[in-house]
């Protein structure tokens, strides 16, 4: 018995994906500090289409926050294009475009966790009968029923991560951007949470851009990986997987899997300088 | 099992009292050759060394804390009742009993706070106890310095009478009240405070004002505004307005300064996350910036709450009707009846520290989220 695995292919091509929900030209940022100007995004040329998930990867410094935030019109491009679902990044933002989830929970301390995941939804003017409900529906998503009147300093490291999911679950944008959401959970924790996404995202055709420092992860979750390295920060290789959308736990030991998860280290191995 | 637990006051207090024993009568002989109170003195020297003796035993917290408290207490009650008519004659004795008993007081409360209870009424008692004995302790040791020295009345009266002179003078001081306090710091304390949030917000909208103002307002802040009192009295006349006035301007810079930092207290990740949603200046305003600031605005409310007083009080030196804290202080004082003056002083130390602690009770439940007050 032989089993094929087959090469993984490159696909980079714009004209191939259709629907693009993230268009990203020749796109750079330099920031001007003290100690001179800093170049964390060089030339990204990307496009990310409707329903895909896509994992970005790469060493401390990279700009990978850089770019989330450059497509969420957080921090502005010195240089190239970058459009949301066709649109200027920033009408794209007050058109209320995408859910940001951030390294930390960043939850508000004065509201309690009902609370929190109500703030974007009264900000943007959703009735409280029609809140309540999305409350009780994002809570559930994420196995927080029951802590609606919790604080959060009263909740775990995890429980907060998962809640301010459901916070940027509940006003259901259609693109989901999150920066390391998993990266201060346990190993176990996170399996579960990574599971819980999949099948999210299986179910509701959104698009997902993911920030990630690990192999596993990426590849488990994501139909493709971004991988980039830093000064200047830039994309040095997107690995498109050959998995299928439904992926159980234990997929992770298939040969199929390790054939991309080497891909991937071999990627960031090649865009790794160690001159310094 | 060891049946003693000595503790260092019970021993000294006891030694305390056998030194009295030896340094001879407790007070001088008056004209008549006669030795005032030393009948007491034996009932005195009992009661410390008995509480202090009991309390060396291995008894349970509570009834060591009750005959500490109750033997102290009364020998001091006694020590000051002796003095009392006889000023002035008090001998080393008299000292040394009295130090003897403060200190079983100290072991009192010593023994008082080791107490842990889960019920919450009775650790709100023990809370409010301890401090209690603390400040009755401070009046006991002025009572017995000032009738055993005999200082003058015009330096220090003893707190006796100053208690005499308030509940005497009632309605004066109920009237002085009115007019300093439900008037003239009321009124500008919510009108400083006011300006001074509103202003803050404004400068927070419009950034020239802020560059403008603040330097202005830490300035300010550190200026003796009581200064101005007399201009302010001759703006707005010799009643409560002028001393409102000085008030409001007293207030207004420290909750500006305080409005202006607290609003740039909320994180950097807290407003990207407003940003995502789009969200408008009000509402991140609303949502984010002022609950995140409410810890630097109660801040500014607890301390204008004492500056308030103090520039209504002083304010009232430079002219005012007659009446208010400030004025019957400053006549009172020239026509020598310092029991008055000690009498607002008391006054206006009980009415400050209840407006704090209001001020502070509310802090409390607006900020129960803040680490500082969830303990966290
Ligand atoms: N606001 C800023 N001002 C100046 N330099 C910045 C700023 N934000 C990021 N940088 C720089 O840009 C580069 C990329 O930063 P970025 O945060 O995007 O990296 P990252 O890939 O997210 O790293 P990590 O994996 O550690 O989160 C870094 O060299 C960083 O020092
Ligand atoms: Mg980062």
């Amino acid at each position: 018995m032989s089993i094929v695995i087959p090469e993984p292919k490159q696909v980079a091509a714009m004209s191939e994906i259709k629907n693009p929900v993230i268009e990203a030209s020749k796109l750079g940022l330099t920031f001007q500090t003290n100690d001179g100007p800093v170049q964390a995004l060089a030339n990204v040329d990307l496009t990310i289409g409707k329903g895909e998930f896509v994992s970005f990867i790469g060493p401390s410094g990279c700009g990978k926050t850089t770019l989330l935030r450059v497509i969420a019109d957080l921090e502005k491009p010195t240089s190239g294009n970058i459009l949301v679902n066709g649109m200027s990044a920033e009408k794209a933002r007050e058109a209320r475009a995408y859910g940001y989830v951030f390294q930390a929970a960043a939850l508000f301390p004065w509201r309690t966790i009902a609370g929190n995941v109500a703030l974007p939804l009264e900000i943007m003017g959703i009735s409280k009968a029609e809140q309540a409900e999305r409350i009780k529906r994002t809570l559930d998503l994420v196995n927080l029923s029951g802590f609606e009147k919790k604080y959060p300093w009263q909740l775990s490291g995890g429980m907060q991560q998962r809640a301010s999911i459901a916070r940027a679950l509940a006003f259901d944008a259609d693109l989901l951007l999150m920066d390391e959401p998993f990266g201060a959970l346990d190993e176990i924790v996170r399996d579960h949470l990574n599971e819980q996404l999949l099948e999210l995202w299986g179910r509701t055709e959104k698009t997902i851009c993911f920030v990630t420092h690990s192999i596993p992860e990426a590849v488990y979750l994501s139909t493709r990986i971004v991988v980039m390295s830093p000064r200047p920060g830039r994309v040095t290789d997107i690995i498109e997987s050959t998995l299928p959308r439904e992926r159980p736990l234990d997929i992770r030991e298939t040969p199929e899997f390790l054939a991309i998860a080497a891909r991937v280290r071999d990627g960031l191995r090649a865009g790794h300088s160690y001159e310094d | 099992m060891n049946r003693f637990k000595p503790s260092w006051q019970a021993v000294l207090a006891f030694l305390l009292c056998l030194a009295s024993v030896a340094s001879g009568s407790i007070a001088a002989a008056d004209a008549a050759g006669v030795y005032p109170y030393e009948g007491t003195r034996g009932l005195i020297l009992a009661l410390i060394a008995g509480a202090a003796l009991v309390s060396m035993f291995r008894i349970s917290a509570i009834l060591e804390a009750l005959v500490l408290f109750i033997g102290a207490h009364l020998a001091a009650w006694l020590l000051i009742r002796g003095i009392a008519g006889v000023e002035g004659t008090a001998k080393a004795p008299f000292y040394l009993l009295i130090a003897a008993a403060w200190l079983l007081a100290w072991r009192c409360v010593a023994v008082l706070s080791s107490i842990r209870t889960g019920s919450k009424q009775a650790s709100m008692a023990l809370r409010l106890i301890v401090p209690t004995i603390f400040g009755a302790w401070i009046l006991i040791i002025w009572e017995a310095a000032t009738r055993g020295a005999g200082i003058p009345f015009i330096l220090l009266p003893p707190p006796s009478s100053i208690g005499v002179r308030i509940v005497n003078s009632l309605p004066i001081l109920a009237a002085d009240v009115n007019q300093t306090i439900f008037k003239a710091v009321l009124f500008g304390y919510l009108i400083g405070c006011g300006a001074g949030f509103l202003v803050a917000i404004l400068a927070d909208r419009v950034p020239f004002m802020r560059r403008g103002l603040l330097p202005i307002g830490n300035m300010v802040s550190a200026l003796p505004i009581i200064g101005v009192a007399p201009i302010m009295v001759m703006w707005f006349g010799f009643d409560w307005q002028s001393k409102a006035a000085v008030v409001i301007i007293m207030t207004f810079f420290p909750m500006l300064v305080n409005t202006v930092t607290g609003l740039a207290a909320s994180g950097h990740m807290e407003r990207d996350l407003m940003r995502t949603y789009a969200s408008d200046y009000w509402q991140t305003l609303f949502k984010l910036r002022l609950p995140a600031a409410a810890p630097f605005i109660f801040n500014a409310l607890k301390i204008n709450s004492t500056l308030a007083l103090i520039g209504a009080i002083v304010a009232e030196f430079f002219g005012t009707p007659v009446v208010g804290m400030g004025f019957r202080i400053s006549t009172e004082v020239g026509r020598m009846n310092i029991d008055m003056v000690w009498a607002e002083i008391a006054v206006a130390a009980l009415a400050g520290s209840l407006f704090y602690g209001v001020v502070a009770l509310i802090e409390r439940a607006a900020t129960f989220w803040h680490p500082s007050v969830r303990g966290g």
